[in-house]
């Protein structure tokens, strides 16, 4: 009897030590070191700027975390974090909060992210309007000769509902309706394009550097998805992805963002498939 | 040192280890509460488990995971009608018509089904069976419930044909003697008299099979297809609880509602996958004691 109790003791003892140790280790900040947290979107290029700038300055350390621009710019205003990775502006509502702590949040754009809606290559329709897209997308069009295409049944593929490139292409394509439930989610842009690229009825979104052969880009408003159209801003999926700082960046942060604007930073935004500010 | 406390260092070093587990599952399970409870300070068990749409990352936002729960329960039945007949069928012919070489041959080579990685199966699955089932069916996609279902009941065969095969080599020489002594021929003795026998073993391995089936993740991740709507048939695309919480939890804000909910959904799930092993483990207690006594 006595030796379970204490057995028990033991157990929740070491339970108890495993869960403040981790606590500890996320909450712990120290000093001399820069701390990035926010969009998901973002965490990609964030990271290997942070991996690709501590080569260079052995001397920094940079952490970088993800949690959503909320989470980021919340934490930025409370003063706990370096810079705020967002895939949106900031809201009034943050700025006001911001203010009365005495924050100053100034936004840099460090890249765009663009969605390119992607049909299979025998398709014959070659461009929709966006209300077209967002009437296939929630439901409202079933079918291709609805939109000038065969009479092939429309196969909608989504991304999941947490991914970034969903939340985007939500709010700019659908306007934050919801999508059709018998859409077909997948978990990576990968996957959606190998779903497109299968089915014949198929319409689908990815990143702009998801695209291949084996699927085919249309027209948004008779604008082509590419590089030049987004930096133009007549492209309608395309959003600006930010670092915010509180005031104007300093020290360490203000070199970090200088890496990530200049070309060695700008090429990452390439390579993950964003388009470059410049 | 001398032998005895070496007993004694020894015995403490494996309690040690076997405690080991006992303390990561307890970890697991609490953290699995923890997390998951709080959705339900938001929706109520019942919206929960019976509403109908999964809308979780609008505003407001949908918890229901019945179309969820039961896109697994669809699955993990198609895979069942695939692995039942053909692993008892398998299972029979090892134990009781095979030549024992053939015997030392099949049965290891059907167990080592078990050890091919569940993404190399999605694999299979998305490029061979997926595309071929669009075709024979003249679907608008090849990821859906059957193509799951296909994969699933062959990664539940080595499960079910081990553990059947098991239990048809349990019953008793006795039995079959009697059988033969009454004038039965082969055929008869296996029908009527060895399967029967065995069949609380070939239950719980069915069970253990479906334990398999509805907890994989991986492969209905690729060819399930996806879609959150109530299954209505087998060649639609649906999406399992497992492949929810796969698909979601890398960028649901940690400690967000939508969090909570897919650890609520694991919640279900443990329950679930728990209740069968229960009764799995209870049957086979039952099947020991009928065959020992």
């Amino acid at each position: 009897m006595l030796k379970s109790r204490s057995l028990l003791i033991l157990l929740s003892l070491v339970i108890y030590l495993f869960v403040s140790s981790t606590d500890m280790m996320a909450r712990k900040r120290r000093s001399g070191q820069l701390t990035i947290q926010g969009s998901t979107t973002v965490l990609p290029i964030a990271q290997r700027c942070a991996e690709e700038f501590m080569r260079e300055h052995p001397e920094a350390n940079i952490s970088v975390r993800g949690g959503g621009s909320g989470v980021g710019l919340a934490a930025l205003i409370d003063g706990t974090i370096d810079i705020a990775d967002a895939s949106r502006a900031i809201k009034t509502k943050e700025l006001k909060k911001a203010r009365a702590k005495g924050v100053n949040p100034v936004g840099h754009v460090v890249a765009k992210d663009v969605i390119a809606v992607i049909l299979h290559p025998e398709n014959p329709v070659n461009g929709l309007t966006k209300s077209q897209l967002k009437a296939i997308y929630t439901g409202a069009i079933n079918r291709w000769n609805e939109v000038g295409g065969s009479s092939d049944v429309i196969v909608v593929v989504s991304r999941d509902v947490a991914s970034g490139t969903f939340e985007v292409f939500n709010k700019l394509a659908l306007d934050k309706q919801r999508v059709r439930p018998d859409a077909l989610m997948q978990a990576s842009n990968k996957a959606v394009a190998t779903t497109v690229a299968a089915a014949k009825g198929a319409i689908g979104y990815v990143g702009l550097g998801y695209l291949s052969d084996k699927v085919k880009p249309i027209a948004i408003d008779g604008v082509m998805p590419s590089v030049e159209t987004a930096q133009s801003g007549t492209y309608p999926l395309a959003r600006p992805l930010y670092m915010y700082t509180d005031g104007k960046p300093t020290g360490l942060a203000k070199k970090f963002i200088d890496f990530v604007l200049g070309p060695k930073g700008q090429r990452i935004v390439r390579e993950e498939g964003f388009v470059p500010v410049k | 040192m001398h032998w005895r406390w070496r007993e004694v260092l020894i015995k403490y070093i494996l309690l040690f280890f076997a405690l080991a587990s006992i303390f990561f599952l307890m970890g697991i399970v609490i953290v699995l509460f923890k997390e998951g409870l709080p959705v339900f300070r938001i929706v109520r068990v019942k919206d929960f488990i019976f509403g109908r749409s999964w809308y979780p990352t609008y505003d407001p936002p949908d918890f229901g995971i019945l179309p969820l729960i039961l896109s697994s329960l669809w699955v993990t039945f198609g895979a069942l009608i695939i692995a039942i007949p053909l692993g008892v069928s398998a299972a029979t012919y090892i134990s009781e018509v095979a030549h024992p070489r053939v015997k030392e041959i099949a049965k290891p080579v059907v167990e080592l089904l078990a050890g091919i990685p569940s993404v190399v199966y999605g694999f299979f699955g998305m490029v061979i069976i997926a595309p071929w089932l669009q075709n024979v069916f003249d679907l608008p996609t090849g990821l859906t419930c059957l193509t799951a279902s296909v994969i699933l009941g062959f990664m539940a065969l080595p499960t079910v044909v081990s553990i059947s095969e098991d239990a048809i080599s349990a019953v008793p020489f006795s039995y079959k003697e009697a059988s033969y002594a009454l004038g039965a021929t082969k055929w008869e003795t296996i029908s009527k008299v060895t399967v029967p026998a065995a069949i609380s073993g070939i239950t719980t391995a069915i069970i253990l099979g479906i334990g398999r089936a509805i907890g994989e993740t991986m492969t209905v991740l690729m060819v399930a297809g996806g879609a959150a709507v109530i299954p209505r048939s087998f060649l639609q695309p649906v999406r399992p609880m497992t492949a929810t919480i796969a698909a979601e939890m890398g960028e649901a804000p940690v400690g967000s509602d939508h969090y909570h909910a897919l650890f609520g959904i694991a919640i279900v799930l443990f329950i679930i996958t728990l209740g069968f092993n229960l009764l799995a483990d209870h049957l086979a207690t039952t099947f020991r004691r009928k065959m020992g006594g």
